[in-house]
């Protein structure tokens, strides 16, 4: 990471605006209304669907749409680069004596800097939209896509108000609308071009469709004699009809609204009101959007409807702002198009800032797969410039399970002076991230791997192979003794496959495939020995591998012998609480009678909640088990672990991890859990270092001595 | 249909939604509205009232008497200094309590968007379902500039606190008339 990155970050970091705006929004809450009565579902996958379609014939869409807008009087140019686009424009100012242009909001404009551009040629561009016009005179680029100016206070904006119109002002909002509204209001009718950009653009009728809640955009396609809508070639769709789930959705994830104020379909040039027929040009501008539809992976991303609902989620975004997490084009989306618009260097620094929570996957209005795109723009970038080589070494070492236990093991003697040394607190990541909001955990004295043979089971007719992942074999020993004893109870013998290593999450995580396929290949046989009835995970992280990953880094990387294997694997894996929920109700287990009811708050780990969809099940658990769940404000927002994050990013792990901190405090409960021994690590290490009373336990803990 | 359209058009923000079984009932709303909200001959008092198939109902001169700030005749000086602009608009959305418009004549937008208010007509019979309705009775091949206008003109861009009035009107007054047709007074 730059320099220049870690202190912008920093300087972001001190300044929460934004976080708090959000905030106090309240966006899950509104949002959820604005969607009530509507299948978010099926919505989405039409929106895919048709968005996915139009992406694979982008240079036929633009040229029936071409065709059709031209035979209604429109005049279409596609522009290859933003250099065409930009002398479109200009020579078109030239042509007609342009001198004064409104604009409404468009990000291909910010996306090709064109302001700039059409100010060495003398011509003033005026911003009309509020929130972009607030930008343009605080020389900034938007910080969000669709609320451009969230991140600055009323009195900054009112002194920038004051400035530009000359007057002392106060800081209330209704007034500074007021007086955006007279000052921009007198530039609509002395301008000579419109500037717009466009929502959707309709091949089939050659239409444009423009969505605002100001107005703004219909005078600026009303007044001024000349209208000019540069559009990306993204924004094409096929048919008339395919505008209406895209306008069902764009609101409602956007703004928690309906519909926006105004949505303008303009098909043809109309009259201006002084008789004369109005000009309208429409730029198509591709800037790698064609390569991109060739790209396998990245063709996804040009779903996109921009309706930012990615970064209202986005636990990163939020602390960040678009501003150091993104380009023009803000938060994870912003990294994927800031790669493929500009180039994959310009994104290099931006991608590791995702953490991989999934938040934003769960909520895209087009079904891309942020995180997925982030993740190979990071094995794009380990693939061209190689990992640094500490790091790359770090990984290779995991993956030698004699190295990488016997490391652990001394890890356990030296204990802290050990992680603080050199290189070798790269290695085991969960133990690194030294700092002042989170105690450093402890390896245990033996791990679980060497008590195990000491537990004496009762010989039981099913099986259950244990696969404990690495920290929890390590650091929580104690939740895997209480894992076999509640799995006896149910009359489950557990084995423990000695060859189990390293689930190869975090070489997935750092962009190196290769690496994740040799873990998998390494765990898959062990695991399947014995024939065992489940396999049991009670690390989501790893659970999401033998469910999910391993299948798919396989299929990946071209290693497909051992794919029905990973199949069989994934077939009866179960996460610890799931399985115990399972028994549970198959009457398998019986919680006692009579018990003492204690308090719990539930975390939500990233990796149980959106990649397994692992929720109900342990809550469902623990409440048998006699806890009664106070749920906390954000319940499945990422408490900032992200394996190795916390060490790339520590300064934004632990911001992240301080507000997970304040929404378990707020619960009051005696005890907060996570099925995930790298969240029970930050959050037990946060908790200590704030001295609460609060105890962050394994849920095989505290449900140890619950069944009959 | 027109209690949905109501309820959702009254929740997009300083909406009014009035309803009339008559023609001559909503005429006579709408002047006194006019009277209400000092309609008179002078910039940023005016009424601009675009071409609407509803003017075909009642003696246009003689309105224009009784408001000497009231203009049949629209253009961008009167509707920029107009405090109500009228318009009829052509179909309403149930699930969203959107209008549309059909804005190819300039003088549908100038109306509608430079005013401080916004009084829009709508047949009470033209309250359709959606969008996807409305793709089957509007078209941009007849239609070349359509408009889908719900609630007032807002922003949230400064510290996502919501405010009505950015650039068109601050207010939209919807009246619903019962006996209007769509291109006109029912027979
Ligand atoms: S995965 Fe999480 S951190 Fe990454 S972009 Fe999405 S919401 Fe942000
Ligand atoms: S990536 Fe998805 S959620 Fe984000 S702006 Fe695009 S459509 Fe909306």
């Amino acid at each position: 990471m730059k320099e220049g990155m870690s202190a912008s970050i920093h300087k972001a970091l001190e300044n929460q605006n934004l976080a708090g705006i959000l905030d106090r929004w309240n966006y899950p809450a509104t949002r959820a209304k604005a969607f009530e009565g509507v299948d978010f579902e099926a919505l989405r996958s039409k929106i895919a669907d048709i968005k996915g379609e139009a992406a694979g014939h982008l240079d036929e869409l633009a040229q029936t749409f071409k065709k059709n807008a031209e035979a209604n009087g429109i005049k279409v140019f596609i522009a290859k680069s933003p250099d065409e686009a930009r002398e479109y424009i200009a020579n078109l100012c030239n042509e007609k004596g342009v001198k004064k242009i409104v604009k409404s909001k468009s990000m291909a404009t910010e996306e090709i800097h064109l302001n700039h551009f059409l100010d060495q040629f003398d011509i003033q561009s005026d911003e009309t939209d509020l929130g972009e016009w607030i930008c343009q005179l605080a020389h900034q680029t938007p910080s969000h896509m669709v609320m451009p100016a969230l991140h600055l206070t009323k009195e900054e904006i009112s002194d920038l108000f004051a400035a530009e119109t000359k007057q002392p002002l106060d800081s209330d909002i209704q007034k500074l609308v007021k007086v955006a509204r007279k000052a921009i209001r007198e530039k609509f009718f002395e301008a000579d071009m419109g500037i717009s950009g466009a929502n959707i653009a309709i091949a089939e009728t050659g239409s444009i469709v423009i969505c605002t809640n100001e107005g703004n955009a219909r005078l600026v396609t009303t007044l001024p004699k000349i209208h000019v809508a540069l559009v990306g070639l993204e924004k094409l769709v096929p048919n008339y009809t395919d505008a209406a789930p895209i306008l069902a959705a764009l609101p409602r994830n956007a703004t928690s609204q309906l519909l926006t104020s105004y949505a303008s379909f303009i098909s043809a040039p109309t009259l201006n009101d002084d008789g004369t027929m109005k000009e309208v040009h429409i730029v198509l501008m591709d800037n790698n959007r064609t390569a991109m539809a060739k790209d396998p992976k990245f063709k996804e991303a040009l779903q996109c409807i921009r309706c930012a609902a990615c970064l209202n989620v986005c636990p990163v975004y939020r602390l960040v702002t678009g501003h150091v997490f993104g380009d023009i084009y803000t938060g994870g989306i912003g990294t994927i198009l800031t790669a493929w618009f500009n180039e994959l260097k310009s994104a290099e620094d931006i991608q590791a800032l995702c953490i991989g929570c999934d938040k934003c996957k769960e909520i895209c209005a087009a079904k891309i797969d942020i995180p997925g795109l982030i993740l190979e723009i990071r094995r794009r970038a380990a693939a061209k410039e190689g990992l640094p080589f500490i790091y790359k070494s770090a990984l290779q070492v995991i993956n030698n399970r004699k190295v990488f236990h016997t490391m652990l093991r001394a890890a356990s003697v030296v204990q802290k002076p050990f992680v603080k040394e050199g290189f070798i607190r790269h290695l085991p990541m969960f133990l690194s991230g030294l700092s002042e909001y989170r105690s450093l955990p402890s390896v245990a004295p033996s791990p679980f791997r060497d008590i195990f043979p000491t537990i004496k089971q009762p010989k039981c007719e099913q099986k259950a192979a244990f696969y404990a992942g690495c920290a929890l074999d390590f650091v929580y020993p104690d939740a895997g003794v209480a894992i076999v004893k509640i799995l006896n109870k149910a009359g489950i013998e557990v084995l423990f496959p000695e060859a189990q290593s390293c689930c190869g999450i975090p070489h997935w995580g750092s962009g190196s495939f290769d690496m994740a396929a040799d873990a998998a290949e390494r765990n898959i046989l062990p695991l399947l020995e014995g024939n065992p009835d489940y396999v049991v995970v009670s690390c989501a992280s790893c659970t999401t591998a033998l469910k999910k990953e391993w299948i798919k880094i396989l299929k990946e990387q071209h290693r497909e012998v051992l794919i029905p294997q990973a199949k069989k694997v994934a077939e009866k894996t179960y996460m610890f609480t799931e399985l115990v929920d399972k028994l549970i109700k198959e009457k398998r287990l019986t919680p006692k009678e009579g018990m003492e009811l204690h308090t719990l708050t539930y975390h939500d780990s990233c990796h149980a909640k959106r990649h397994v969809g692992v929720f109900k099940e342990p809550r469902e658990a623990l409440s048998a088990a006699g806890y009664d769940i106070k749920e906390m404000n954000e319940c499945d927002t990422c408490c900032g672990m992200g394996g190795s994050y916390t060490l790339k990013q520590p300064e934004i792990s632990m911001k992240m991890l301080k507000r997970k901190l304040e929404n378990i405090e707020a619960t009051g409960a005696e005890f907060v859990t996570a099925e995930c021994p790298g969240c029970l690590i930050q959050i037990r290490g946060g908790l200590d270092k704030s001295g609460s009373k609060i105890k962050a336990i394994h849920p095989a803990e505290l449900m140890v001595d619950k069944f009959k | 249909m027109f209690e949905s359209f109501k309820a959702k058009a009254e929740a997009s923000g300083n909406t009014e939604v009035k309803r009339f079984a008559t023609t001559s009932e909503a005429l006579g709303f709408i002047e006194a509205f006019m009277a209400q909200e000092g309609v008179k001959d002078e910039a940023g008092s005016y009424a601009v009232w675009a071409q609407s198939p509803i003017l075909e109902a009642f003696d246009n001169e003689a309105m224009a008497q009784k408001f000497p700030g009231l203009h049949f005749d629209v253009t961008r000086e009167l509707a920029k200094g107009a405090k109500v602009g009228i318009t009829q608009l052509k179909w309403g959305l149930a699930e969203t309590g959107s209008m549309a418009q059909d804005s190819t004549d300039v003088t549908q937008r100038l109306a509608s968007a430079l005013a401080w208010i916004h009084v829009a007509i709508l047949p009470t019979s033209k309250i359709i379902a959606d969008i996807p309705a409305l793709m089957s009775k509007m078209h941009p091949k007849e239609d070349k500039y359509i408009t889908l206008i719900t609630g007032a003109s807002k922003t949230a861009d400064i510290e996502r606190v919501l405010a009505i009035g950015v650039h068109g009107p601050e207010r939209l007054v919807i009246v619903c008339v019962d006996d209007l047709a769509l291109e006109g007074v029912a027979s």
